[in-house]
C-alpha cells in the first residue's frame, strides 16, 4: 500500500507527519511512501533528503490520492473530498470536540484514525502523540519563560556579584509539567511542583523538582484515567493559598492543568499575577482550553501593569518543528508497526484492540467515535484472574501470641517427658541435640549474604562428621557391614575434603576495593 | 585414659572448632579463619577416630576386631575419597557450584544411609526381648535411613535440574501432598512394625520409600526455586548426620549434625522470606508453583544497541548492576568486572545490587562477581541498594528477569506478588540485558521490559557486555 504524506495547510503549522527518518522505517514495514513536495521544509526537511530515504516526491492531490494518508492536523472539508473511498486517515482529530468532523469523515466513507485518542495504557505509549507533543511543549515554555526572562536561570556567584537563582513554579506534573520541572532544573533554577495527584511526588523528585503537596483531610482518589480528575472545594481552596504564596515568591510559573473534556481549571488568579514581582514570566499551557492564569490569551504575549508576562502560545510544540515532527512521525511508525502485523505494506485493523478500537473514530462509513472505556491507572486494579488466584496468595495468618506460648509449651513438655522416660543415654544426646539446634541458629543469625556460598559448602563439609561413624564401622569384624563402611568412608571423604578444599577457593577471591 | 576417653575429649574440641567455623563464616573479615577452625576441627576428629579404630580393630571386643584389614580399608577409601574431593573442588567452575554442593549433599545422605544399615547389620539376630535401649536403637536405624535416602535422592534431583541434565520444570502428580504424607505414614507404620520385629524386608521397604519420597519432594520444586532447595537439602544433610549419631552414641555427631540442621534450616527460612514463601510449605517440597495467574502483559519493547548503552552509562554519574543467573550462564561476569572498573576509573559511581535469590544458590553472584574480581563493598545487597535505585542514573539488568519484575510489587495475582524485588523501575533509565523476549524461571511475563525507561539490549551477556566495552573504549574520557 502507498502512504501519502501531505503538506500542512493549517496557519502557523510548522510540523510535518513524516521524516526521512521514519520513511526509512516505513519503507521497511512494506509501504511505498509519496511525500508531497515542500512538506518537510518548515521542519527543516528538504525534499532531496525525502527522496534520499526512498520515498516519491508527488503532488499535492497524488498525496492524498493515496490509501493510506498522513497528515498533523485535521482536514479542511476540501481536503477531505479528495480522499479516496476507503483509505485510511490518519492526524490528529480531537473527535470529542469536532464531532461534526468525524460524521464527516464516516460519510466519505474513510476509515480515520486520530492519533489523540490513544487510550493512556502502557503498550500504547510508544504511539502517544498527546505525551510526546506535550514533551515538547514543557520544555519550550521552559524556554520561552527564559528568554522574556530577564535574569539567569542559575545562580552564580561571580566577580562581578552574587546571582540568585530563578525560583520556578510548575503547576501540573503531567507529561508536559515535568519536562519543564527537568528542562527548569537542567538550567539551573529552583524549581517547586504541585499537582492532586500525590503519587507523582517522586516523578516530581527525580527531574530534581520539589513537590509541593495540597494537605487536605479527605482521601484523594486514585485516577481512573491515567489522567487528572478533577478536585474537591476543600482542596481547591488549599491549593489557591498555595498558589498565592507561590506566586508571591517565585519568578517563574508555568501552568499545564488540563482535565480532558472540560475547560482548564483556573489555578492562578489576577490578585496572584498582581501580586508578583515586575519581570517574572507566566506562561499558561492551557491557554487554549481557556487558560489556567487569569489574564492569559491565547497565542499572544501580555504584559500586565505590574510588568509580568503572560505568554499563552497554543504552539509550542510546533516551536520545534523538526524536534516535533520526529516524534510525530516516530508514533506514526509506532502505529504502523501495530497496524502491520505481517510486516507486508497492508493495513490490518483489529477492533478487538483496545488500543486500535481507541484511535479507530470511523471506519466504512460507521462512526465508531466515541470507544469503550478502557480502566487505566497506575494503582493496581482488581485483578480479573483472582479466582483463580492461590491461596498462598492470600494473607499469611499470623500465630496468635497465646497460640505461638502454647506450642512453645508443648514442645517443652514433650522434650521433658522424652528426657525423663527415656533410659540413658537418650536424654544426654537429646541434651545435645537441642543445645546444638540452638547455637547453630545463633550462630548464623547474622551472616553476610554474600557468604551464603561459602557458609553451606563449609557446612556441607562439616556434615562429611559422619565419616567418623563409617570409620567406627569399619571396626566390625563383618563382612557386608565393611563393605558398607568403606563407601560410606570414601563419599564422606570427598565431602570433607572437596568442602573445605572449595570453599577456601572461593574466599580467596573475595577482596575489598 | 584409653583410645575410647581421648577420643571423647577430642571430639568437643572438635565440636566447639566447628561452631567456631559457621560463626567465622558470617564475615568477610573472619571468613578465611573460620575455615580453618573448621578444618583443624575436622582435622583432629579424624584422628581421634583414627586412633579409636586402631584401637578397636586390633583389640577383642565383639563389636571390634577387624584387624589391620580394617586400618587398611579405611586408609584406602580415605586416600580414594579425598583425591576425588580435591579433585573436583579444584576444577569445579564457579558457575558450577550449585550442581557440586548438592551432589555432595547426596553423599552425606547416602553415607547416612549406609551407616544406617550398618547399624541394622550388627545387631541382626540378637534378641531384642525386654531390650529397650536395642528397641530405642531399631528406631534410630530407620529415622536415620530415612532422612539420609530423602537426603540422597533429593540432593540427585537437584544436581540433576541444576546442572540440566532434567527439565527443571516442577513435577506436577496429582495428590502430591496426599503422596507426601503418605510417604509419611507408611515410614510411621513401618517404624512401629520393625521396633516390635526387626526385619529385613521392612528395611528394604523403609529405604525405598524414602527415596522415593526424596524424589518426589525434589521433583516437584520448581528450577527457580533451587537457592532454596539446596539450602533445604544441606539442614536434611545435617539432620542425616546427627540422626546416626544417635545411632552410633556419638555425640559429636549429634552436634555436628544438629549445627548443620539448624543453621540450613535458619538458612532456607531467611530465603524464605526473601522470596515470600512460606517456609512449612518449602518443607514440604512443591511449593509456589500452584500459582498460575497474573495479568497478561504484551506491549511495546524498545531496543537499544551497545553504543547507545555506552553512551548512557559515560553521561551517567551513577551507575547499579543487578546481575541474576543469565550472567552465570554466559559466563559474563568478566566483563562485566571489566566494565565496572573502566567506569570507576571514569569516576562514576558502579554498585551491585543482588537479590537474596539471585542465581541457583545463595550467595552465589557474590561468588561469582569475586571471582572476577569485583571488591565486595560495592556489592550490596537487595535491602542496602533498593532506597537509592531511584536516585540512580542508569541500572544494567544482565541476565535477572523474576527478581527485577515489578509484578512482584504492583500485580496482586502475579504468581511472585509480594516477593521483595529490586526496584530497578524506579532508576532514570533500565537497560535489560536478554538473549530474547521469553519468560524467567518462574514463568512469568515481565512488564518492566515495556516500560517507558527500559531499553533491551538482545543477545548473549557476555558479547553485548564486550561490544559495550568497546564502544567505551572510543568514546573519550
Amino acid at each position: 500500500m502507498r502512504i501519502g504524506v501531505t503538506r500542512e495547510t493549517r496557519p502557523g503549522e510548522t510540523r510535518v507527519a513524516a521524516t526521512p527518518a521514519t520513511v526509512k522505517q516505513l519503507i521497511g514495514l512494506g509501504y511505498d511512501v509519496l511525500v508531497e513536495r515542500g512538506a518537510g521544509e518548515l521542519s527543516s526537511f528538504a525534499d532531496q533528503a525525502y527522496a534520499d530515504a526512498g520515498a516519491t516526491l508527488g503532488s499535492t492531490a497524488e498525496a492524498w490520492g493515496a490509501e493510506v494518508v498522513f497528515r498533523v492536523n485535521a482536514p479542511s472539508e476540501g481536503e477531505i473530498g479528495q480522499l479516496r473511498a476507503g483509505a485510511v486517515f490518519v492526524s490528529l482529530l480531537a473527535p470529542a470536540l469536532n464531532e461534526d468532523l468525524v460524521d464527516r469523515l464516516a460519510a466519505a466513507g474513510v476509515t480515520a484514525l486520530a492519533m489523540d485518542a490513544v487510550p493512556r495504557i502502557s503498550r500504547a505509549q510508544s504511539l502517544d502523540v498527546l505525551s510526546s507533543m506535550a514533551n515538547i511543549a514543557g520544555y519550550r515554555a521552559v524556554i520561552e519563560a527564559a528568554h522574556e526572562f530577564g535574569r539567569f536561570f542559575t545562580g552564580q556567584v561571580t566577580a562581578a556579584g552574587k546571582v540568585p537563582p530563578a525560583k520556578v513554579l510548575v503547576a501540573g506534573a503531567g507529561v508536559a509539567g515535568l519536562a519543564a520541572i527537568g528542562a527548569a532544573s537542567s538550567l539551573g533554577a529552583v524549581v517547586r511542583a504541585t499537582d492532586p495527584r500525590p503519587e507523582v511526588a517522586d516523578q516530581v523528585k527525580s527531574l530534581g523538582g520539589e513537590y509541593l503537596e495540597v494537605v487536605v483531610d479527605e482521601v484523594q482518589e486514585q485516577s481512573g484515567t491515567g489522567y487528572a480528575t478533577a478536585t474537591s472545594e476543600a482542596y481547591n481552596a488549599r491549593a489557591a493559598e498555595i498558589y498565592s504564596e507561590q506566586a508571591a515568591d517565585v519568578d517563574i510559573i508555568v501552568t499545564t492543568a488540563l482535565i480532558p473534556g472540560r475547560p482548564a481549571p483556573r489555578l492562578v488568579t489576577a490578585a496572584d499575577v498582581a501580586a508578583m514581582k515586575p519581570g517574572s514570566v507566566v506562561v499558561d499551557m492551557a491557554a487554549a482550553q481557556g487558560g489556567n492564569v487569569e489574564g492569559s490569551v491565547a497565542d499572544q504575549k501580555i504584559v500586565t501593569d505590574n510588568g509580568v508576562t503572560i505568554i499563552g502560545y497554543t504552539d509550542l510544540a510546533g516551536r520545534l518543528p523538526t524536534q516535533a515532527s520526529q516524534l510525530y512521525g516516530t508514533n506514526l511508525v509506532n502505529l504502523m508497526k501495530l497496524l502491520t502485523p505481517g510486516k507486508d505494506g497492508k493495513v490490518i485493523i483489529d477492533l478487538d484492540d483496545v488500543v486500535q478500537r481507541g484511535i479507530t473514530v470511523a471506519r466504512d462509513g460507521e462512526k465508531l467515535w466515541p470507544p469503550p472505556p478502557v480502566q487505566v491507572s497506575a494503582a493496581p486494579s482488581p485483578s480479573p484472574v483472582g479466582e483463580r488466584a492461590p491461596a498462598s496468595l492470600e494473607p499469611k495468618k499470623k500465630m496468635s501470641p497465646a497460640v505461638k506460648l502454647g506450642l512453645a509449651a508443648i514442645g517443652l513438655v514433650a522434650l521433658f517427658l522424652v528426657n525423663a522416660t527415656a533410659p540413658a543415654p537418650i536424654p544426654q544426646h537429646f541434651t545435645v541435640l537441642v543445645l546444638a539446634i540452638v547455637v547453630g541458629y545463633y550462630v548464623i543469625g547474622n551472616v553476610h549474604h554474600a557468604l551464603h556460598t561459602p557458609l553451606m559448602s563449609v557446612t556441607n563439609a562439616i556434615s562429611g562428621i559422619i565419616v567418623v561413624g563409617a570409620f567406627l564401622q569399619l571396626a566390625i569384624d563383618d563382612t557386608a557391614i565393611r563393605v558398607l563402611a568403606f563407601v560410606a568412608t570414601l563419599l564422606a571423604s570427598i565431602n570433607v575434603f572437596g568442602g573445605f578444599a572449595v570453599t577456601r577457593r572461593m574466599l580467596g577471591m573475595f577482596q575489598k576495593g | 585414659m584409653n583410645a575410647t576417653s581421648v577420643a571423647t575429649a577430642a571430639y568437643i574440641v572438635a565440636a566447639l572448632l566447628f561452631i567456631l567455623s559457621l560463626a567465622g563464616l558470617s564475615k568477610h573479615e573472619t571468613a578465611r579463619r573460620g575455615v580453618w577452625f573448621g578444618i583443624t576441627g575436622m582435622a583432629i576428629a579424624i584422628v581421634a577416630t583414627f586412633a579409636l579404630v586402631v584401637d578397636l580393630a586390633t583389640g577383642s571386643d565383639t563389636h571390634g576386631g577387624g584387624g589391620s584389614l580394617s586400618v587398611v580399608l579405611l586408609l584406602v577409601a580415605v586416600v580414594i575419597g579425598a583425591s576425588i574431593g580435591l579433585w573436583r573442588a579444584r576444577i569445579v567452575e564457579m558457575t558450577g557450584m550449585p550442581e557440586l554442593i548438592a551432589l555432595l549433599h547426596s553423599f552425606v545422605g547416602l553415607a547416612a544411609v549406609l551407616v544406617g544399615w550398618n547399624g541394622y547389620l550388627e545387631y541382626r539376630g540378637e534378641p531384642r526381648a525386654g531390650d529397650t535401649l536395642l528397641h530405642i536403637h531399631d528406631a534410630e536405624v530407620f529415622i536415620g535411613i530415612f532422612i539420609g535416602a530423602v537426603t540422597f535422592t533429593g540432593s540427585i534431583i537437584a544436581f540433576l535440574k541444576l546442572s540440566a541434565r532434567i527439565k527443571s520444570a516442577p513435577l506436577m502428580l496429582p495428590g502430591k501432598n496426599l503422596i507426601n504424607v503418605g510417604a509419611l505414614v507408611v515410614f510411621a507404620a513401618l517404624t512401629v512394625a520393625f521396633v516390635a520385629d526387626p526385619q529385613l524386608w521392612e528395611l528394604i521397604a523403609v529405604t525405598t520409600v524414602a527415596l522415593a519420597l526424596g524424589l518426589h519432594l525434589v521433583a516437584s520444586i520448581g528450577g527457580g526455586d533451587m537457592p532454596v532447595v539446596v539450602s533445604m537439602l544441606n539442614s536434611y544433610s545435617g539432620w542425616a548426620a546427627a540422626a546416626s549419631g544417635f545411632l552410633l552414641d556419638n555425640d559429636l555427631l549429634i552436634v555436628t549434625g544438629a549445627l548443620v540442621g539448624s543453621s540450613g534450616a535458619y538458612l532456607s527460612y531467611i530465603m524464605c522470606q526473601a522470596m515470600n514463601r512460606s517456609f512449612i510449605s518449602v518443607i514440604a517440597g512443591g511449593f509456589g508453583i500452584e500459582a498460575t495467574g497474573g495479568a497478561e502483559i504484551e506491549g511495546e519493547h524498545r531496543e537499544i544497541d551497545a553504543e547507545g548503552v555506552a553512551d548512557l552509562l559515560t553521561s551517567a554519574s551513577s551507575v547499579v548492576i543487578t546481575p541474576g543467573y543469565g550472567m552465570a550462564v554466559a559466563q559474563a561476569q568478566y566483563p562485566v568486572a571489566d566494565l565496572t572498573r573502566r567506569l570507576r576509573e571514569r569516576g562514576v559511581d558502579v554498585r551491585f545490587g543482588i537479590h537474596p535469590v539471585a542465581g541457583r544458590l545463595p550467595g552465589h553472584m557474590n561468588v561469582l562477581l569475586a571471582e572476577a574480581k569485583v571488591p565486595y563493598d560495592i556489592v550490596l545487597e537487595m535491602d542496602e541498594i533498593n532506597d537509592d535505585l531511584a536516585a540512580t542514573d542508569v541500572v544494567l539488568v544482565i541476565g535477572a528477569n523474576d527478581t527485577v519484575n515489578p509484578a512482584a510489587a504492583e500485580d496482586p495475582s502475579s504468581p511472585i506478588a509480594g516477593m521483595p524485588v529490586l526496584r530497578v523501575w524506579e532508576a532514570k533509565n533500565v537497560v535489560v540485558f536478554k538473549r530474547s523476549m521469553a519468560a524467567g524461571y518462574a514463568g512469568v511475563q515481565n512488564p518492566l521490559f515495556f516500560r517507558e525507561n527500559t531499553q533491551m539490549l538482545f543477545g548473549d551477556a557476555k558479547e553485548r557486555v564486550g561490544d559495550i566495552l568497546a564502544a567505551l573504549a572510543r568514546v573519550p574520557a
